[in-house]
């Protein structure tokens, strides 16, 4: 018998088929195994977009913050201090300091000054703004994905989607607690802010309008544990979480669980001197603009480190503590997508999606069989082949599988004897046409060829176009189709190919065309 | 076993003029659905809400209607059946940008009292992401139908290409039709359908192009329509066995699979059925009223082998070095 390559690569697929599934198909431990979309294990899928003005907002009130610091510091006198949207606006009495203030503030990045008797006012160039929103974005990846990997879940994802959106998906999440956890940690803004208390005017705060503290520089922010309880703060605050350099759980005196912060050099000097400035007065810890508490300064605290007290559990601190420590989001996210199934809903799924493969599988078999007796075998063979090596590759790439991802197997299984059913009706014309069994084995082989190889080309065009412009789930149907047909070529036409040739002298001998190919003879 | 065996062609081309009219007068009903019915359109591309709310019994679609009516949030939701009497999916136009308050808590805040349930599924697509989805779903179709058009050029003559797309566009604008006329919603799934019929119908059309490009090469003495129904006879045993198995497979996948991938299920059903139909009957004709030549063909044919020739011979020349 001459080297027959067909079979040997054939067997070589199976055999590659076999030892790659195994992980997947007994889901042990080790080996590379299919990993199942969320519509199938149950998890959350959140599409996020970036509030990126906002990012730009926060930019301006902490440069806002640094020049009233940069004012006290050398006691330079300035009034009408203000900002809005996109520029900070102020006056330096001393027209002789409008230089040094000018120095100071050409050396903060893509500022754009503009100085017009004693008036400064502040705005950012259009590229800085462009870098400002970009940096939000990709910072807004960065932090929830730093906050994530702390949650304790598996491989959790997080990337950018398109342009301007953040997907992130978790597997595995089990309860409704637990997802809310999770989206609670990935939304906070985590934006800690050090805020003077405006004692003169506190006491009037119940009776005072949100533009009315605007008229003095004002806002009025709720207590964290009690919104009724409110305080009047300086709207620019002493200094805010980009200087804060960690975030711990600790326990204060009543063994209650408190957060532990620390301040950069920068941040603890200007803590340093505000709190030995404001001797008596009142220093506001506001998170995400709730007022956490308001403790008398005592002293001067130097060191840089503060304490953040509430009522919280050890839990909700430890997240606060995480969400600190990763960083403020720079502009707030919102919720684009979101979608969340159950454990229940996907074990369900993947159940009838079974049946329907199984169902569907046997129903193909059978038929095959009645059909075309013996080249029916043949096909199934491939056919089972096909299915294994389906599973195998993508178990190999690591691809999900979705339930999209489920119907295109099945699909494919039904597609996939296509190719059999072309190769086996070539051949019974053939015979037809009184060739004989070798003739026509090899020229039914030949002629089918380009005719499977364009159907199968076109389909697989219409397959890359699905999984280029698809999202998530059809991503999953494209994979598996694309995989299904290259893997049904391999079989279809190579390992049945090999097959015939293997039993050739066995058919040629025989004159029963009914068992080799299911026809009247 | 055997379907089909016949000693002569079967005269396809024949009937062709009814089967166009059945073609053009489905595809106009379609059209007609289309534009006055329009498109069920499921929230992945209309944005929206859905929650989907399992029972330990049947579910108490009455009394949960009265329970989410004194929310706001819920003030033109549909609460639907799905699938089996205990599992319900409530569907908002609406939704919420907020990351922190959850759809899905404010349905189990809402529906206490009402037995014992579990909320199975989530799903918020915002306006601006349906809307994405919709661009990206026709370009795909767009994209998918130029891809083939180019390979089908390509691979066979332009004639064939066009007669091919316009099998296409018959195929999935009838589907559409049905899924229209049947209201089916339509989600992501129903969309890699539509471009799974792509390729399927695709499929059966090119294995029949196939034989035609064959006989044209073969049988010299024939004409067009001759070979035609002889290709169609020849290939119609192949077009009715893979559209049985693919049909038995997605019917399966229909009874069996659940009431998520029903909108899926059904068009290919249906697009199979259409598609099977479309290779017989729709795209030969068309390569017929297109004028294709069998002469011409032939000539050019010719003319391809002779430069293939003189290139060979060339070739051999330049490599056994006498030039």
């Amino acid at each position: 018998m001459k080297l027959n390559y067909r079979i040997v690569i054939f067997a070589l697929a199976i055999v590659f088929g076999i030892v790659f599934s195994i992980p997947s198909l007994l889901q042990t431990q080790n080996g590379k195994k299919i990993t199942l979309g969320l519509d199938l294990q149950g998890g959350l899928h959140m599409l996020l977009g970036v509030k990126t003005d906002e990012a730009i907002k926060s930019r301006i009130k902490s440069v806002a913050a640094s020049v009233k610091h940069f004012a006290d510091r050398n006691d330079i006198l300035i009034d009408g201090l203000t900002f809005d949207e996109n520029s900070v606006r102020f006056e330096v009495l001393d027209s002789d300091e409008l230089q040094a203030f000018n120095d100071f503030l050409s050396k903060i990045d893509g500022a754009k000054t503009d100085i017009q008797g004693d008036v400064i006012t502040l705005t950012f160039t259009p590229q800085e703004v462009q870098k400002i929103k970009k940096l939000a974005i990709t910072q807004a990846i960065e932090t929830i994905r730093n906050r994530l990997d702390q949650f304790g879940l598996s491989e959790p994802i997080v990337a950018r989607q398109g342009k301007d959106k953040i997907l992130v998906e978790l597997a595995g999440i089990k309860t409704a607690q637990e997802e809310q956890r999770a989206r609670e940690l990935i939304s906070r803004a985590a934006k800690l802010e050090l805020m003077a208390v405006d004692e003169a005017r506190n006491a009037r705060v119940y009776n005072m309008s949100d533009t009315d503290a605007a008229a003095y520089g004002d806002v009025i922010l709720p207590d964290a544990k009690n919104p009724k309880i409110k305080y009047l703060v300086h709207e620019i605050p002493i200094l805010d979480g980009s200087m804060l350099t960690g975030a711990n759980v600790g326990f204060d005196k009543n063994n209650r669980p408190v957060i532990d912060f620390k301040l950069n050099s920068e941040g603890a000097d200007i803590f340093g001197d505000f709190t030995g400035k404001n001797v008596g007065k009142r220093l506001a810890i506001v998170l995400d603009g709730k007022v956490f508490s308001a403790p008398n300064i005592n002293e001067r605290i130097g060191g840089g480190a503060g304490q953040i007290s509430g009522n919280y559990t050890v839990l909700e601190a430890k997240d606060l503590a995480i969400a600190l420590r990763s960083g403020a989001l720079l502009a707030p996210i919102y919720l684009m997508e979101k979608r969340s199934v159950g454990p229940s809903l996907g074990a369900d799924s993947i159940k009838a999606s079974m049946i329907a493969l199984i169902g569907g599988f046997a129903l193909v078999i059978v038929f095959m069989i009645v059909y075309y007796r013996m080249a029916g075998v043949i096909a199934n063979i491939a056919l089972i082949a096909n299915l294994i090596l389906l599973l195998a590759i993508m178990s190999l790439f690591g691809a999900t599988l979705t339930l999209p991802g489920m119907a295109g197997i099945v699909l494919t299984v039904g597609m996939a004897v296509d190719a059999n059913v072309i190769i086996s009706e070539r051949i019974r014309e053939l015979i037809y046409e009184g060739k004989s069994m070798h003739k026509a084995i090899e020229d039914g082989y030949s002629n089918a060829m380009s005719a499977i190889l364009d159907a199968n080309i076109t389909t697989l065009i219409a397959a890359v176009v699905l999984y280029v412009y698809g999202t998530g789930a059809i991503k999953g149907f494209a994979i598996t189709m694309s995989i299904g047909i290259l893997a049904s070529m391999l079989t279809a036409i190579l390992g049945t190919h090999g097959i015939y040739d293997l039993l050739e002298k066995k058919i040629s001998k025989s004159k029963d065309y009914k068992f080799w190919f299911g026809i009247k003879g | 076993m055997e379907f089909f065996r016949y000693k002569s062609a079967l005269n396809f081309m024949g009937k062709s003029k009814i089967a166009i009219a059945i073609s053009i007068t489905l595809m106009l009903l379609s059209y007609g659905i289309l534009f006055t019915k329009g498109f069920n359109y499921g929230i992945d591309f209309a944005g929206g809400t859905i929650v989907q709310v399992k029972y330990d019994k049947t579910a108490p679609i009455k009394e949960m209607r009265e329970k989410l009516q004194s929310n706001k949030l819920f003030e033109n939701a549909s609460i639907t059946e799905f699938g089996s009497p205990d599992e319900v999916v409530i569907r908002m136009k609406t939704t919420t940008g907020n990351v922190t308050q959850d759809i899905g808590d404010i349905t189990r805040e809402a529906l206490k009292g009402t037995g014992n349930f579990e909320i199975r599924r989530v799903d918020i697509v915002g306006p601006k992401v349906g809307g994405e989805l919709r661009e990206k779903g026709i370009m795909s179709m767009l994209l998918a139908i130029a891809g083939i058009l180019i390979y089908v050029a390509f691979r066979f003559e332009w004639r064939f290409a066009v007669a091919s797309i316009v099998a296409l566009v018959h195929d999935v604008s009838i589907a559409s039709g049905f899924v229209a006329l049947f209201g089916i919603e339509v989600n992501l799934d129903v969309l890699a359908a539509l471009l799974t019929l792509l390729g399927y119908s695709l499929n059966d059309t090119i294995i029949v192009f196939d034989r035609i490009r064959e006989g044209i090469v073969t049988s010299k003495n024939m004409t067009l329509e001759e070979i035609i129904n002889e290709s169609i006879t020849r290939t119609l045993s192949r077009t009715t066995l893979t559209s049985l198995t693919t049909f038995f497979v997605v019917f399966t996948l229909f009874m069996f699979g659940g009431e998520i991938i029903h909108p899926f299920a059904f068009t290919m059903l249906i697009g199979i059925i259409i598609g099977t139909y479309s290779s017989i009957f729709v795209a030969s004709p068309i390569l017929l009223w297109f004028g294709f030549d069998v002469k011409k063909y032939h000539t050019k044919l010719a003319e391809k082998a002779k430069r293939e020739a003189e290139k060979e011979r060339m070739r051999a020349q330049f490599e056994s070095g006498v030039m």
